[in-house]
């Protein structure tokens, strides 16, 4: 069963068997308008909370998306290489960033839950 | 254009209620995107209409028995030269050459022309102006003023079935159809377009007509951005400063070679001696390879790891359908044969120097 996360960041994180899935969610992706390139992380990386993971660039600018939690990538979503503009047709389903491998669940606790972040975002 | 207050465009609720994304630029603040979003907003101006709020730019009235002379000496320019309606792309400079702005200056009649400035500019162009016309017989007006862009290949079209009739009027000319308006045939898009100034009731007036053609659609500043790009067209405080001079900008074109000979504009010794030295830098269209943008600020490498030049401006392109940059390299190597890298967050991205436009300009010159 998983259960499902999100950040004063806008991204949401996917948790099942130790594992998170992460992305941004729709209301980032409408923020950041199109995108055209996302610049994914190589797998094997240690990333504590707060690092960057990914660079997401629209038309426009670059935006950094930050891990949420520390862990270990042990995926990142090939398919953003050749069409970055599934994360804006789905942003929470296909147009998931990277998969991580948790070093301490116990920090998802300081996280949202889903009415926590439709509050947040209003 | 920063700490200050930002200021709020007359047709702010209009953009508004399109669902307009604010952002602020040169002290306003902008409609970035609307909800078709920056892709299909480039698209559209490049296939139909786009409209664009340029009120955040200025139109400065200068009229009176001297106000060529003043004009010829503010810009590399001879301003009495210009045919009525004509309009002419250029720069006032300071004593070093350096471009204070780019303008456009139209003819209006025998003693009266039209200067088009940058938003965030403008203030020091008016100042800069009224300092030089010490001793001139002009009078030097900023006017309030609602200022649209229409660009595209059916702008035309669409003005004309709005009512507004441009007639004869060609590329880089303008002329005041009605009382208060200003309307020319230019833009930054480099598609065919027209530019119009207007009272702000006018305005809302037009809009009305014009936003009923289903070809028209508002485009927010980050296409216009990109389409500007794409058409190889300088963004002053960017591509183009009060530091760098017209010749290192590949900029001469617009300075007849009369008024380069003897033309006795602010920074007219500078800019001879630029020519007799040759430029140091050159502008180059910047063509990254693979789909990673490289943005302004960007440094250049060659294959040796010397820098060697930076990015000035780069995002990507919609109609090229990769990314696309112009930028400044040392001018032994501005030739296509060079192989530069940009630096991005630490990735060296190859980079190919490519002739600008990178799309055809589409102007319809008659």
């Amino acid at each position: 069963m998983a259960t499902t996360y999100f950040t004063d960041d806008h991204e949401w994180i996917r948790v099942e068997g130790g594992v998170a899935t992460v992305g941004i969610t729709d209301y980032a992706q409408e923020q950041l308008g199109d995108l055209v390139f996302v610049e994914l992380p190589e797998k094997g990386r240690k990333l504590a909370k707060g690092d960057v993971a990914v660079v997401v660039e629209s038309v426009k600018a670059a935006s950094d998306v930050y891990a949420p939690v520390d862990g270990e990538i042990i995926d990142a979503n090939e398919a953003l290489s050749s069409d970055p503009a599934l994360v804006n047709s789905a942003a929470t389903g296909d147009g998931w960033l990277w998969k991580m491998k948790l070093a301490d669940e116990g920090q998802l606790t300081g996280l949202l839950d889903e009415a926590g972040y439709k509050a947040l975002i209003g | 254009m920063t700490g200050a207050t930002t200021r709020t465009l007359p047709l702010d609720d209009l953009h508004r209620a399109a669902g307009a994304r604010f952002g602020a630029f040169a002290g306003w603040s902008m409609p970035l995107t609307y909800p078709a979003g920056v892709m299909a907003e480039h698209q559209h101006t490049r296939e139909h209409v786009g409209l664009f709020d340029i009120s955040h730019m200025k139109l400065i009235e200068v009229s009176g028995p001297d106000a060529a002379a003043l004009l010829s000496k503010a810009c590399p320019l001879d301003a009495a030269a210009l045919g009525e309606r004509q309009s002419k792309y250029t720069f006032l400079l300071n004593e070093q050459a350096g471009i204070i702005d780019d303008l456009i200056i139209t003819r209006l009649g025998a003693e009266r022309f039209m200067v088009v400035a940058n938003a965030g500019n403008a203030a020091l162009d008016e100042a800069h102006l009224r300092e030089l016309a010490a001793g001139f017989n002009c009078t030097i007006n900023p006017l309030d003023r609602v200022f649209l862009a229409i660009q595209g290949p059916d702008a035309w079209a669409a003005l004309a079935r709005a009512g507004i009739e441009t007639g004869e009027l060609v590329f880089m000319h303008g002329f005041e159809p009605r009382k208060d308006w200003f309307v020319s045939r230019s833009g930054y898009t480099g598609e065919d377009g027209f530019e119009i100034g207007l009272p702000e009731a006018d305005a809302r007036k037009l809009l009305e007509t014009l936003l009923a053609d289903e070809r028209v659609m508002w485009i927010g500043l980050a296409a216009r951005d990109s389409l500007r790009l794409e058409a190889g067209l300088c963004l002053h405080g960017q591509d183009i400063t009060d530091e760098i001079n017209p010749v290192n900008a590949g900029l001469m074109w617009a300075i007849t070679k009369g008024v380069r000979a003897d033309g006795q504009f602010v920074g007219a010794e500078a800019l001879r001696a630029a020519l007799e030295r040759g430029s140091s830098e050159k502008r180059v269209g910047l063509k990254p390879q693979g789909r990673q943008p490289v943005r302004a600020g960007a440094q250049l490498f060659d294959e040796a790891g010397n820098a060697v030049g930076r990015v000035t401006s780069g995002g990507f392109g919609p109609s090229v359908g990769s990314p696309v940059a112009m930028g400044y390299v040392s001018a032994p190597l501005a030739n296509a044969e060079t192989k530069l890298f940009a630096d991005v967050r630490g990735t060296k991205v190859p980079v190919d120097i490519h002739p600008m436009p990178f799309t055809q300009h589409r102007y319809r010159k008659g």
